[in-house]
């Protein structure tokens, strides 16, 4: 590999680890540096400063190194399936089932009388169904349908349509139920507890795993698929693999933090124009890493300015969209 | 060696080919011609695997493809096909590198014995220069030798190729049929590529399979040309085959 590629990890990895320490150190409540280090390593420090650098901060933080890594890698490997630059992790329709199944949930909740601690995993549990279900159908389609092209507009269509379910389920609702589902869809990295971080870590675990298996199968599908079948590849295990990789990273994201918009779709680009490759020997760790840089600074820019992280990162996300779009264009005309 | 034994194949009522019995022989360079719509890529495309719904065999050195696997069958047969694939930050030696992908480990990692191979294969293409830059900055022709470089790559008996010459001006495409002849006979490869272009098919290949639907007959060059088959394929009130000149001219 090439030294400036080594040159590129290095700096990346040191601004992720910078990042993940500000988020630490800063927030609404202002607490000392020597505090906070003292919070971390069980020195002597104030409960209170404790508790909130290692429940809330810490956390977060990791909710958001977990949330860039899973959203970015999902779009990579949405983009090079669909050979499209803008398809994300999102094309398959993962958004819009997790969405279906929270807005169910959140109406049915007040039925069933859940509340508190069960009311915050029962929307995860009901978003990663809901994500879940897509998969499986789309996954049987897919079996059917030979062109990934169908499979790519078959999603967003379903997409369309599960978001006029949800919508009609909204104007039904009741006040209290549709400020929770509103709420979900703002997104936040905080409100994940100790307990669901240990259901995210490993899915997500799991999801980047299957990822690094799927290196291969993504550089030979660069040429589409009719060169990849005559070049040995399994089409359908490796669609399979890659339709579970990405519900595993981008269904759990969304679950537990919501739907979080434009991560997903810009990284790709910025680790492609940072790299200069199209390796994913090489673009796939640099996408992870730059996804949780840009998800850390995104959720340091939404504690200071106390915005919701969703907003955040569409502003961040969409001028980096808009570059692609415009820098295609510029190719095709030339 | 590829055969086709009691072959069909066709979109429903519309048969194709209907019963075929061919062999396209190895070390040879055979063009593939017929009429617009008579089945040129759907006969590549069911060689090649990608195409299964046909009936009867298609065998290539004697074992079904049916009964091969897709790894056994990349290390067969590679393919060419007509879209014009330009992959943006990839440089000509990685292009070509992905073609030694059902050799190389789950990771895709280059050996030694692989990299002498892709060297080799930019080499044989007369890319050698171009190995460090990228497609984007390239014409058709160079993206074409580049692609034919990569399927070189792939060390496979059979080459197949559709269209190959539809890009490129009539200077580059004799160039490129005289490269695929001397690949052909200097590297012991069975090459088969469909095209438009009945002078260079007969001038500079050694066999011709021509498609008269149902039909598939499979000539020498030389006997293809005094065959008549030519003529009544070729011809209509406008235009019509010379044998003497080997091509198309106006009546």
């Amino acid at each position: 590999m090439k030294s400036r590629i080594y040159l590129l990890f290095i700096t990346l990895t040191a601004l992720t680890l910078a990042l993940f320490a500000t988020d630490l150190a800063l927030g609404p409540v202002n607490i000392p540096l020597p505090q906070v280090w003292d919070a971390l390593c069980g020195g002597e420090c104030p409960t209170t400063s404790a508790r909130i650098v290692t429940d809330i901060r810490l956390i977060k933080a990791i909710v958001a190194v977990l949330c860039g890594m899973a959203l970015s890698v999902s779009g990579l490997q949405m983009q090079t399936l669909f050979r499209n630059p803008l398809a994300g992790p999102y094309v398959l329709g993962i958004s819009s089932g997790a969405s279906l199944g929270v807005a169910l949930f959140v109406l049915g909740a007040p039925l069933f009388g859940f509340a508190g601690e069960m009311m915050s995993l029962g929307v995860a549990g009901s978003a990663w169904v809901g994500a879940a279900v897509v998969l499986v159908f789309i996954a049987a389609v897919g079996r059917k349908v030979k062109d990934i092209m169908v499979i790519l507009i078959l999603g967003m269509m379903f997409s369309s349509g599960i978001g006029a379910v949800v919508q009609i389920l909204q104007y039904l609702s009741q006040e209290e139920a549709l400020k929770s589902y509103v709420l979900w869809t703002m997104g936040s990295l905080g409100d994940v507890t100790s307990g669901e971080l240990a259901i995210m870590i490993p899915s997500v675990a799991a999801g980047l795993i299957i990822a690094v298996i799927t290196i291969k199968s993504l550089n030979i599908l660069l040429f589409g698929e009719e060169y990849a079948i005559t070049m040995g590849l399994d089409i359908r295990r490796s669609r399979m693999l890659l339709f579970l990789s990405t519900t595993l990273l981008a269904g759990t994201v969304t679950a537990f933090c919501g739907p979080i918009g434009f991560i997903g779709l810009a990284m790709p680009h910025v680790s492609r124009m940072l790299t200069a490759d199209s390796d994913h020997r090489v673009l796939l760790p640099a996408t992870a890493l730059a996804g949780a840089s840009v998800m850390l600074g995104c959720d340091l820019i939404s504690k200071m300015l106390a915005l919701p992280i969703n907003a955040v990162t569409s502003i961040i996300g969409i001028p980096i969209v808009v570059w692609v779009v415009l820098k295609n264009n510029k190719s095709t005309a030339s | 060696m590829i055969r086709l034994h009691d072959f069909s194949i066709g979109y429903g009522e519309h048969r194709l080919l209907e019963n075929a019995d061919t062999r396209i022989p190895g070390r040879k360079i055979t063009a593939l011609i017929g009429r617009n719509g008579a089945g040129k890529s759907t006969l590549l495309r069911a060689i090649a695997g990608l195409n299964k719904r046909y009936s009867g065999n298609i065998s290539i050195d004697g074992h079904n493809i049916a009964d091969m696997s897709p790894a056994a069958m990349a290390r067969t047969l590679s393919l060419v096909t007509t879209e014009r694939t330009r992959i943006p930050d990839m440089s000509c030696r990685d292009v070509v590198a992905v073609g030694r992908a059902p050799y190389t480990n789950w990771i895709g990692h280059m050996r030694e014995e692989d990299r002498q191979i892709v060297d080799r294969a930019l080499n044989e293409v007369g890319m050698a220069e171009y190995a460090d830059r990228t497609m984007d900055t390239m014409s058709d022709g160079e993206c074409q030798r580049i692609m034919i470089a990569r399927a070189l790559a792939q060390s496979t008996p059979v080459i197949l190729l559709d269209e190959p010459t539809s890009f490129l001006d009539l200077p580059n495409r004799y160039e490129l049929c005289s490269l695929l002849r001397q690949l052909a006979h200097e590297n012991d490869r069975c090459i088969l590529f469909s095209t438009h272009e009945l002078d260079i098919a007969l001038s500079m290949c050694d066999h011709i399979a021509l498609i008269d639907s149902p039909t598939l007959h499979c000539l020498p060059a030389e006997e293809m040309a005094r065959s008549g088959l030519l003529e009544r394929l070729f011809s209509n009130n406008n235009v019509t085959f010379d044998p003497k000149k080997g091509s198309v001219c106006l009546k």
